[in-house]
């Protein structure tokens, strides 16, 4: 009897959006009469940061400060329609539509600049700062705060701009199952390393180190909270969770976070992550969705180290210490016999 | 975390402004002062709370309901059966064409899983509600269950769903939905080895923090306000449409705070009844899931039964591959037949294989309604996929971190869904991932690309 | 039903009102004094997003009876941070990007801040322990972890 230590290796893909398209998302932009931007939108932000992310997509592509872009979003009464929060498509679905508004809003907020600078709007550029300048002759420049003031009360010009995007629906193919589910796919791979209590069927996961590939991180801190909550729940999901442990049989049926297994801030992986970037064709500055796909790799990648482990495998999930038992002694049965 | 900038550099500008900036999260001071709004985290006078009173039998026919002594409870302000919702039967995706309605707001002859909402009890006070819904008298006559994906397909399995017709859902090709490319039975053929194993799964909880809910006050120009925490403001408010049979511009819907979602708060489950309470009362309505309901009465994640036949070759390659799967949709669809379209598209995973053959099937049980979680259609999948993967490896005596560099997709590939594969980078995830975990592989493996084959 | 008044000092101010005999502090403090800081998610002492301290202790607001608490002093996430100046857990929450949706974060800023002052140089094992009543289901806790020991950090370091 002993502490059995194995590690295991996992590879996986995960579609960005909606399964087969048809999910549309749309956005407005406008300025206000001193230059700060408004984005209004339905989307709803579940603590992944979207708002966050989706400002710094306006701010990109405006030309302005993140800090200038507010966020307006999820009431049904001003903001436009979105499919929703779900199948990794905030970032790369809002994200889009954001870019179209945002891009629209630009040109009017340039064409009121040059106006202003007595120049063609072609030959203008945003510093990133707040300001417009010729290019190439940068004390030619107005502050987009003037520019926006030109707009609403000399000009009479709307700083503004609308978004839509819309993956066209796919419909499969009756026979042969053809059809185009996604656009764009994230990828992983995770390695895990475990130690098996022989004695009680008890996983400790070690260690886990995940590479994953996210076509661009926007917001490098927001992508690595999620990336590192994202595998903590890939273990939780491989050893723990279950609303129905002994099914059909209801009454063992956890009702509470005591009953409900997760892992404990004392009982983490070290958790290493490495994002690579490879851009998706479609996706806003080549961003995919990272958010579901990071807690994927890890479930059998624990898995495959139990096995490396004490060479028994556990093909039901959650894998606990009662199924990784069960499996030992059969398989000392089975050496007996 | 690290961000391996040395890969696909040259696809990439890594010249933007505020893209790529780790700027603070605009919520933040909000969460770490307590003062970010969430829906519960606002105060109506002469709020109302609704309490729900749940089948508890897996299958039953309902042959009476008495609500008059729960009716007679002190602080109780009304009472709300299945005659009282104007459009009751409903399915969530019937907004993109993906029907039968089969699911009741209030069930009405029958209960077809353990926890479906029957009566909903309007009080003063939470206390009183709960009081009260216990004091609701609802005659039973229980059938037998179905409690499995093989007791659902069975021939002579009582019949779990009669919207269906059929314990699995009916899509256009048929019991299932098919993937077919190259010829499977030739694969196998050719094959050194075959393996078939089956994987199973049971339903998980997204277990957010802050429980499914809604509160619902009536405006003075007849419109109502409901403040949700629903993942689709529109999906919500379409549904809720129709359910109440209510022109969409007499609701408004405000959310967007969510105290975490996972997939868990997609399905339409207590605005389109928080709403009526509210038109029946004229009052405001909150009705937030308990704990319990949360964890055992909210959709999980499905439990799952997948069974993968391969090929393979003694080199490694992978040359057939057969996947049957079959998802617990549980009593209703919800967004089941969605999720295991999903998961055949996503089979055989990320991998090229020439003959590959997919069934992937939605199937009705006395259980709990299964429905979106995170990695919908795929997580169970992956896990099966990537276990089978480890196992076939182990069977020719390769290194099973080798085996998934001669198997990987690339560029160019015919996927089994026939879209050739772009921006694929399965392969310099492995090399990175053989580098940062000491896990050395060939040296070809290190020169692949998914770029494109070297011959 | 016959209503009880209950007095006590919140966040420094002192309060006072009548409530139902059994009204759980949670459901005093957020529905009837307006601090809702405190989070309901489980009500049943399982989660600890309601956690709060009173007189100096950690308490679970959605076990608490409001009765009980006549006189006492009462802190919560809500008053942690004096003015515009935060308290430097929550700077360091900030900082080390250690919320996501943030439900439980008051929870898990109480029950630090509880620690830092019985505790001001904890260990790491010393941090899991006190927020091990405290669940979260976005982060995976280490962002957590990390910022309440860069939090007792800065502490030492500006008491130096």
């Amino acid at each position: 009897m002993a502490l059995r230590r194995g590690r295991g290796v996992a590879a996986v893909n995960y579609p960005t959006g909606m399964n087969l398209g048809g999910d549309p998302t749309q956005a407005l932009v406008h300025s206000t009469p001193t230059g700060s931007f408004m984005v209004t939108l339905s989307s709803v932000d579940l603590g992944q940061g979207l708002r966050t992310v989706i400002a710094q997509i306006c701010a990109e592509t405006m030309g302005v400060p993140t800090e200038s872009v507010t966020i307006d979003t999820a009431d049904t009464d001003t903001g436009p329609h979105c499919m929703g929060t779900f199948a990794s498509r905030g970032t790369h679905r809002v994200g889009n539509a954001v870019v179209q508004a945002a891009r629209e809003a630009r040109q009017v907020m340039l064409e009121v600049a040059a106006e202003e600078l007595e120049v063609d709007p072609a030959d203008l550029e945003t510093d990133g700062q707040g300001n417009i300048r010729v290019k190439g002759a940068s004390n030619l420049n107005i502050s987009i705060f003037d520019t926006a003031l030109a707009a609403h009360f000399k000009q009479g010009r709307s700083i503004s701009g609308r978004g839509m995007f819309l993956v066209p629906r796919s419909y499969p193919e009756t026979e042969t199952g053809a059809m185009k589910p996604s656009t764009c796919y994230a990828h992983a791979c995770t390695v895990a390393e475990v130690e098996v209590d022989d004695e009680t069927g008890e996983v400790s996961v070690l260690s886990v180190k995940n590479v994953f590939e996210i076509g661009r991180a926007l917001n490098p801190k927001m992508v690595e909270q999620q990336l590192i909550g994202g595998s903590w729940m890939g273990i939780s999901h491989a050893l723990y969770e279950t609303t129905e442990p002994y099914y059909p049989n209801r009454t063992q049926g956890p009702r509470d976070y005591n009953a409900y297994l997760m892992p404990g801030p004392g009982d983490l992986a070290e958790t290493e992550i490495a994002v690579l970037e490879r851009p998706s064709g479609d996706g806003p500055f080549g961003a995919k969705g990272p958010g579901e796909m990071c807690a994927n790799p890890q479930i059998p990648a624990v898995a495959n180290a139990i096995f490396d482990a004490v060479g028994v495998r556990v093909d039901t999930l959650p894998i606990t210490p009662e199924r990784v038992l069960r499996a030992l002694k059969e398989m000392e049965a089975a050496g007996a016999g | 975390m690290k961000l391996s900038k040395k890969y696909f550099a040259d696809e990439r500008d890594d010249d933007l402004v505020e893209i790529g900036q780790p700027r603070p999260r605009s919520d933040i001071r909000g969460h770490v002062t307590g003062r970010t709004a969430y829906f519960a985290d606002r105060t109506f006078p002469g709020l109302l709370h609704l309490k729900m009173v749940r089948s508890p039998h897996h299958h039953a026919r309902i042959r009476s309901i008495d609500t008059s002594e729960a009716e007679k409870h002190p602080g109780v302000a009304r009472v709300i059966t299945a005659k009282d919702v104007p459009q009751n039967l409903y399915t969530i995706l019937i907004l993109i064409q993906v029907g039968p309605e089969d699911e009741h707001v209030l069930a009405e002859d029958k209960v077809r899983w353990k926890g479906e909402a029957v009566v909903a009890v309007l009080a003063e006070t939470a206390r009183a509600a709960e009081e009260a819904a216990a004091k609701v008298k609802v005659d039973y006559e229980v059938l037998d269950p179905v409690l499995s994906i093989e007791d659902a397909l069975k021939p002579d399995a009582p019949i779990v769903n009669e919207h269906h017709g059929r314990n699995y859902y009916l899509y256009d090709s048929g019991e299932c939905r098919k993937v077919l490319f190259g010829d499977v039975e030739e694969g196998f053929a050719q094959a050194d080895h075959i393996l078939e194993e089956t994987y199973r799964s049971s339903p998980i909880e997204h277990a957010p923090l802050e429980t499914s809910g809604c509160i619902v006050a009536p405006e003075a120009n007849g419109r109502f306000t409901c403040y949700t925490n629903t993942q689709a403001m529109f999906f919500t408010l379409d549904n809720a449409s129709i359910i109440l049979q209510m022109p969409g511009h007499k609701l408004h819907m405000v959310g967007g705070t969510v105290g975490g979602g996972f997939g868990g708060k997609v399905d339409v489950t207590v605005e389109p009844i928080a709403i009526l309470a509210a038109k029946l009362t004229g009052r405001p309505v909150s009705f937030i899931y308990s704990r319990e309901e949360e964890m055992q009465v909210s959709s999980p994640r499905a439990a799952e039964k997948i069974v993968i036949k391969d090929g393979v070759m003694k080199d490694g390659r992978i040359v057939a591959r057969q996947v049957t799967a079959y998802v617990d949709a549980g009593a209703y669809s919800r967004h089941s037949p969605y999720g295991a379209q999903k998961a055949a598209a996503h089979f055989p995973g990320p991998y090229t294989i020439p003959n590959v053959a997919i069934d992937s099937y939605c199937v009705y049980t006395n259980r709990t309604p299964s429905s979106a979680m995170r990695g919908f259609g795929v997580t169970i999948g992956d896990f099966a996929l990537e276990v089978q993967t480890d196992k076939l490896a182990r069977l020719i005596g390769m290194d099973p971190l080798e085996f998934r560099f001669i198997n990987a997709y690339r560029d160019g590939d015919m996927k089994a869904h026939r879209q050739p594969t772009e921006g694929a980078a399965l392969i310099e995830c492995m090399q990175e991932a053989s580098v940062i975990a000491d896990w050395p592989v060939d040296e070809r493996f290190m020169k692949m690309s998914s770029r494109g084959r070297e011959d | 039903m016959a209503k009880i008044p209950v007095q006590f000092t919140l966040n420094g101010s002192e309060r006072a009102e009548f409530v139902e005999s059994g009204t759980t502090l949670l459901a005093a403090l957020r529905d009837k004094m307006g601090d809702t800081s405190p989070k309901g998610g489980c009500h049943q002492g399982t989660c600890g997003a309601c956690t709060v301290m009173v007189d100096g202790e950690l308490r679970l607001s959605c076990l608490t009876m409001a009765e009980t608490c006549n006189g006492a002093h009462i802190r919560t996430t809500a008053g942690l941070a004096n003015g515009e100046v935060l308290h430097p857990l929550q700077r360091a929450f900030e900082n080390g990007f250690a919320a996501q949706c943030g439900f439980c974060t008051p929870g898990m800023i109480m029950a630090a801040a509880a620690l830092l002052e019985r505790n001001p140089n904890p260990s790491r094992d010393d941090v899991v322990e006190a927020i091990s009543g405290n669940i979260c289901r976005c982060t995976g806790y280490e962002p957590i972890i990390q910022a309440v020991l860069s939090a007792a950090r800065a502490n030492s370091t500006s008491a130096a």
